[in-house]
């Protein structure tokens, strides 16, 4: 293994062949006092946010966001496209006509809640983003396969090169390596 | 039921007929379903099956630039028959989405596991549908060119769309439908493009495929959000599901035609659009499976829940033909009394009698469990459910507006060559997209795969 500068490290990534020993190996290190801790799995993995102390997420907030804005914004266009920008008497119906924009403004309150829902979820992700550190591990392809990663990252203040190592060790993972930073 | 049949859905069921085959790991599920895309090479076959695709699809474009160039006189609408075949091809074709968001939406609510290895290309077939659903309206416009103006923008000349029309309502809908449909899939398939980038050799399909997944890396933080953004997508296009089809059938109730207007269509039209997607679902996964030796992820499990759903959606359909006569003959409207009687006995009661047997009477076939086993036999039936519903369309266009409320407004209507070359021809541009699609995409969502291999070997343990 050889060894990087620490500037240049972006953490050490331990490999695991199910998703059990995944959540344990992630419990454990989380114990050991580390937070920046982040797992990669092929699939998502029951209870492996909770292992890794992960909040509520945005994603549903900005859903309603999206939801409220599409339904109010379609319903109070149509509202005055029909009443002021181009309004038409019919028979003297009243010109707002609300019944009439329901369907429209719950077809637009879903589009706004889903594009929000889709476009939210990336950016919060921050997707897309082509290279990341950890593709530089050649066997992360299995990242999207059959194997599961666990890296502690060197943003962490308790981070120590042999110290993660040892604890990765110390929860069995196979091929622990260094991630490059660049 | 006969005696030697297991109880219904026991567990002897589930364990002679589970929802993907045994012996499977995480790894075997994604070399398999990624294979398909990027090393098995392809065959002769989908080369000669996809040029009869493309070919018919390119008879659709004649047809299309034919009419561009002379204008709908081609066809066989007139008046009082304004709405013809593209109408009917229409809601048939968006119908037959129906079933892909219904899968990936309404059982992924219900937590149906049999729904992972069918929702991925049912989602495909809903976006290839609507696109083909689309351009009839586009096209019967007559002036597509100007199909812009139903969009509100801020003209020149200071129009708007009129928003209390039915038909303002479609344009809503169905573009909504297919930009949630759109992004339903596209989410469900970025994982699957991180699988395929990480596996493909070639440098082209590389970029392509890196580029499509955007970067997608499998982070637990990523899963987290990404879990939320698609439960809420299919907790919107539930509701969104059930409007498409409500507000299409707006087009017909709220005018004031005889056997249109009736308050019974929206729950029908929604039944009768699930029947045909589900017919077209099992259209295509019968074939699929058996091309490319899927039959251990679309087992006979998943057939047989198709054939369920359809026997289902099927009776509401017959129950829906039922009250529309019932109402008919009970309202003592004469108009609607005489509806009822001209699809009967009128000119086109053969088109009537053609769709109760496709619709209600074959379908009963399905009450068998040995039926239900048997693929030939429900290849064939959705087959006849698809004709059936096409017909139901046709049925309802074609002779309330042949039959309106003064015989001098009467009319007949016959379809061009032009009518078959459109709607034939979309049927191959449906094909072509199926084809392109199971060659550059994994048909089966991967990462699903994956998540039932684990749900099912913690049920072994």
């Amino acid at each position: 293994m050889q060894h990087l500068h620490r500037s240049h490290i972006y953490g050490v990534m331990g490999e695991f062949g199910d998703p059990a020993e995944l959540i344990h190996a992630v419990e454990k290190i989380r114990a050991a006092g580390y937070r920046r801790v982040n797992a990669y799995s092929p699939f998502p993995v029951e209870g492996l946010s909770e292992a890794l102390g992960l909040k509520r997420n945005m994603v549903s907030t900005i859903c309603l966001l999206g939801g409220l804005t599409g339904g109010l914004g379609g319903f109070l266009f149509q509202y005055w496209v029909a009443t002021t920008a181009y309004p038409m008497n019919i028979g003297g119906r009243p010109l707002n006509s609300w019944p009439a924009f329901i369907p429209v403004t719950f077809e637009l309150t879903i589009l706004g809640a889903s594009l929000a829902a889709v476009f939210g979820m990336l950016a919060l992700n921050k997707l897309p983003q082509p290279h990341h550190p950890v593709f530089n591990v050649p066997r992360f392809t299995h990242a999207s396969a059959d194997r599961f990663f666990v890296c502690i990252e060197a943003k962490d203040p308790k981070f120590q090169l042999t110290e993660c190592a040892r604890i990765l060790q110390e929860v069995h993972a196979h091929h622990i390596t260094e991630v490059s930073d660049d | 039921m006969s005696a030697g049949q297991p109880p219904f859905d026991s567990p002897e069921i589930r364990r002679l007929t589970p929802v993907i085959g045994p012996g499977y790991t995480y790894g075997s599920v994604t070399d398999k379903i990624s294979a398909i895309v990027l090393t098995r090479p392809t065959s002769l076959g989908w080369y000669i099956g996809f040029l009869i695709a493309f070919s018919v699809m390119g008879m659709m474009t004649v047809a299309i630039a034919w009419l561009i160039m002379k204008g709908t006189g081609i066809w066989g609408i007139n008046i009082p028959i304004g709405w013809g075949f593209a109408i009917v091809n229409f809601v048939w074709w968006i119908g037959i989405g129906h079933a892909g968001t219904l899968i990936s939406a309404i059982l992924f609510l219900l937590n149906q596991k049999w729904r992972t290895s069918i929702n991925r290309f049912a989602e495909a077939m809903t976006l290839f549908a609507v696109a083909c659903a689309g351009m009839f309206p586009l096209i019967h416009t007559g002036r597509p060119w100007m199909a812009f103006y139903m969009m509100p923008y801020p003209s020149t000349m200071g129009i708007w769309p009129q928003f209390r029309s039915p038909l303002i309502w479609d344009v809503f809908a169905v573009s909504t439908y297919g930009t949630v449909s759109l992004m339903f899939w596209f989410v469900g398939l970025i994982p699957d493009l991180a699988t395929l980038r990480d596996r493909s050799v070639r440098k082209p399909m590389k970029i392509i495929y890196g580029m499509l997944s955007m970067g997608w890396r499998g982070s637990a933080r990523h899963w987290h959000r990404y879990q939320s953004a698609y439960l809420l997508l299919a907790g919107l296009a539930t509701p969104l599901v059930l409007s498409v089809h409500s507000v299409i059938s707006f087009d017909f109730s709220v005018a004031i035609v005889p056997g249109w207007h009736t308050t019974i269509f929206p729950p029908y039209f929604v039944a009768g659009a699930i029947y045909s997607g589900f017919a077209m679902v099992l259209t295509i996964a019968i074939p699929l499976r058996k091309v490319y030796g899927l039959e251990d992820f679309i087992t006979m499990r998943h057939l047989d829940n198709m054939a369920k759903v359809m026997l289902a959606t099927g009776l509401i359909v017959a129950y829906g033909y039922f009250i529309e006569f019932f109402m008919a003959s009970y309202s003592g409207n004469k108009f609607d009394v005489f509806l009822v009687q001209q699809r009967l006995h009128g000119p086109y009661a053969p088109y009537y009698y053609a769709l109760l047997l496709c619709n209600i009477l074959i379908p009963q076939l399905l009450w068998s469990f040995k039926m239900r086993h048997n693929v030939a036999v429900l290849f064939i039936m959705s087959i006849v459910v698809n004709i059936g519903m096409w017909l139901e369309r046709f049925v309802i266009v074609v002779i309330s507006l042949t039959r309106d409320y003064v015989p001098s407004a009467w009319g007949r209507y016959s379809p061009t060559f032009w009518d078959w070359a459109t709607f034939i021809g979309t049927m191959g541009m449906f094909v072509t997209l199926i084809f392109l699609f199971v060659r550059v995409l994994p048909a089966i969502s991967i990462a699903e795969m994956r998540e039932l291999v684990a749900e099912t070997s913690e049920d072994e343990k």
